[in-house]
């Protein structure tokens, strides 16, 4: 009887051991995430969720990265920096990750790359604020357009039609102070006069007042409104209720079906400056991120049953770039897979082409927004 | 000139009317228990999700908001039953922060349930806005003040004329005096918080074309309610649809002649200023206790 335990006791001890080898054989890839899963901005980090946990499920399934499966761990920052910063810590400390995703809001990433930079893993950031790549951080990169050159879109097409004097009317936080300035900064760039600077609270039942102060003020061609949320939507049904004529241009916060559906008939005519995956059916086939865009919307809707958002491109980018660059190093070490992430060149993904550069951690141009005109509930890329 | 004066008046009358009903929520439990309820923010948002809920679903617009104010009322008296009921001896200070949970509770069920998006409703009477003297006026707005000017009547015939007003007065007032003469302080408490929460979602369903709704506009509209009924005096209705409209007025006409970053500023230093000068609201009565 003792013997058959000891026999029992080494069995077992064998087996562990064998299991520990094969783990040891093929160490999985390791990716730690943080987002906004819920709070205020859960509606950009759920969908990021998904989108990742569904791509690493999927490339598991076939067999992972160059034989090694990849180990998700997301956490939910709820939009706080201070978590943010403690789940950054803990990603790296104690989950030992290879590299980090994540950061659904500016702030957010900001805290983290307090963290990330001097521990030295690299970190790619899913928020839209210029701050977090410029000036260049080494360790840190990001997937999503800029305020910026949502700004520079509008400006340019403003500058197009022959409009030159512009009424600013921007959310008085995050994303719309952000572009507020931006737009400020890059205005002079394309000859655009700002001839009237109005703001509103995220939360603000009517800004008619805010408007009638633009209508009256002389000399106004276009209306520009940076803002995220309802907020956009209660300016454009403001626009009409006043009778407002000048043409009216939204940013790419509200590139999505819901800014449609809550402005009604209003958005007719609103112009903004879109990604080519919101409007992946209207590229020309011979667009070279018609394939991509119209794959992932496919993939997400069919998996969701909910409509694709930019927010789940942006993770899924993400994802395909620090996989891709894990691939080029040949292994995770961290050093070897920075450097072949700012060597990420004509990347073909959801937000745009990307291509980086030791000056560049975005590697988007221009190029990677469309302007969009809403019709009749819809949107009709103009170029 | 005249016209945009009149412009910014309107816009600061749609936004102080809805100001105003959310305002006239804290009333009626504040007159029962002198508890301030930090959950109405949530009675509005539950009432205008469920009626885009149920009209999504395919009911028509008039029984989804019947069964809407229902579902809301079963929620404000679990609230009352399960969480304040249970702390009655508590003091006020206890019971307030007892709300406060229970805000961040709903709010994270509205979540579960309804989800994130931010829902609207069609306006009851279209969308052509309203000429008035070169100043433009949607129509729902005069719905918001219509019904907020209908309940302050309902509320005054309720509370100084009938038998479940003054019980709910006086359960406020001594509440185990009110229990010497016979009125049940239970069924008091239970009532005051279904009929906030009527108020409440009848509130969030006027508005919800204007503002919309999503699973947190409670937490703005709770504050500015709020805002309204400290400023008019909390646990009068006239009161509170007065500070709402003043408080909606002032921030427009800070956007139209001062600055638009400055209104909310503005419109904070007024309230203080007017509390400053009169504790108890501008139509506050002092609080003052007889033997």
């Amino acid at each position: 009887m003792r013997g058959l335990k000891t026999i029992a006791g080494l069995a077992v001890a064998g087996c562990a051991l064998a299991l520990s080898w094969t783990a040891q054989a093929a160490e999985p890839v390791r990716i730690g995430a943080f987002l906004a899963v819920t709070g205020p901005a859960s509606f950009l980090g759920e969908p990021e969720k998904k989108t990742l946990e569904m791509y690493v499920d999927r490339l598991n399934k076939q067999g992972g990265v160059q034989g090694r499966k990849i180990e998700l761990t997301v956490y939910d920052d709820g939009g706080a920096p201070d978590k943010a910063a403690t789940f950054a810590k803990r990603l790296i400390q104690s989950d030992n990750v290879d590299i980090i995703i994540g950061g659904t809001t500016t702030g957010t990433s900001m805290a983290a790359i307090k963290i990330v930079e001097p521990a030295g893993v690299p970190f790619i950031s899913l928020a839209g604020g210029i701050d977090i790549i410029e000036p260049v951080k080494k360790w840190v990169f990001k997937t999503p357009h800029t305020d910026r050159m949502a700004a520079e879109k509008v400006f340019a097409d403003l500058q197009k039609r022959g409009l030159t004097k512009v009424a600013l009317i921007s959310e008085n936080a995050g994303f719309g102070k952000s572009g507020h300035d931006q737009s400020l900064k890059v205005a002079g760039n394309y000859g655009i006069e700002i001839v009237a600077d109005e703001v509103y609270s995220p939360k603000d039942p009517d800004v008619t007042a805010q408007l009638t102060k633009i209508k009256n003020t002389p000399g106004v061609q276009a209306i520009f409104n940076f803002g995220f949320g309802q907020g956009p939507a209660i300016v454009t049904k403001n626009t009409k209720q006043l009778g407002i004529t000048q043409p009216l241009y939204q940013s790419h916060g509200v590139a999505s079906k819901d800014y449609i559906r809550l402005s009604g008939d209003a958005a007719d005519g609103v112009r903004l400056p879109a990604a080519g995956l919101v409007i992946a059916d209207q590229l020309a086939a011979t667009d070279p991120q018609k394939p991509v865009v119209s794959a992932f919307k496919k993939e997400y809707e069919e998996a969701f049953k909910s409509e694709v958002s930019t927010f789940a491109g942006h993770a899924y980018d993400g994802l395909q770039m620090a996989l891709a660059a894990i691939m080029r190093a040949g292994s995770s070490d961290k050093a070897k897979v920075r450097d072949e992430i700012e060597k990420t060149s004509g990347y073909v993904g959801t937000g745009g082409i990307v291509s980086m550069s030791p000056t560049d951690h975005m590697g988007l141009n221009l190029s990677a927004f469309h302007m969009v005109e809403i019709a009749k509930g819809d949107w009709k890329m103009v170029d | 000139m005249f016209e945009s004066t009149l412009q910014f008046i309107l816009a600061g009358l749609t936004s102080g009317a809805i100001y105003a009903l959310v305002g006239l929520g804290f009333t009626i439990i504040y007159n029962a228990s002198h508890v301030i309820n930090f959950a109405q923010g949530e009675f509005i948002v539950i009432g205008g999700m469920s009626t885009v809920a149920l009209t999504a679903a395919g009911l028509p617009l008039p029984l989804a908001i019947v069964l809407a104010t229902v579902v809301t009322m079963v929620v404000g008296m679990a609230l009352a039953r399960f969480a304040i009921q249970p702390a009655k001896d508590a003091d006020v200070v206890a019971l307030i922060i007892i709300t406060i949970g229970a805000s961040i509770f709903l709010r994270g069920i509205v979540q579960l349930v309804f989800g994130k998006d931010i829902h609207s409703l069609p306006p009851f009477s279209g969308e052509t806005p309203l000429n008035l003297m070169g100043a433009t006026l949607m129509p729902q707005s005069l719905w918001v003040m219509g019904i907020s000017a209908g309940l302050i009547l309902v509320m005054a015939w309720f509370f100084n004329a009938t038998l479940a007003g003054k019980a709910m007065l006086a359960t406020a007032y001594n509440s185990l005096a009110a229990r010497l003469m016979g009125v049940d302080t239970k069924w008091v408490l239970l009532s005051a918080f279904a009929l906030s929460a009527f108020l409440g979602a009848v509130g969030g369903i006027v508005v919800t074309p204007i503002t919309f709704v999503s699973y947190e506009s409670g937490i703005m509209l709770g504050l500015k309610g709020f805002s309204a009924a400290v400023l008019g005096g909390l646990g009068n209705g006239i009161g509170a649809v007065a500070g709402g409209l003043i408080l909606g007025v002032v921030e427009a006409m800070s956007a139209g002649y001062i600055s638009s970053a400055y209104k909310d500023a503005i419109a904070f230093v007024i309230i203080l200023v007017v509390l400053v000068a009169r504790p108890n609201g501008l139509f506050g009565k002092k609080g003052i206790d007889r033997v």
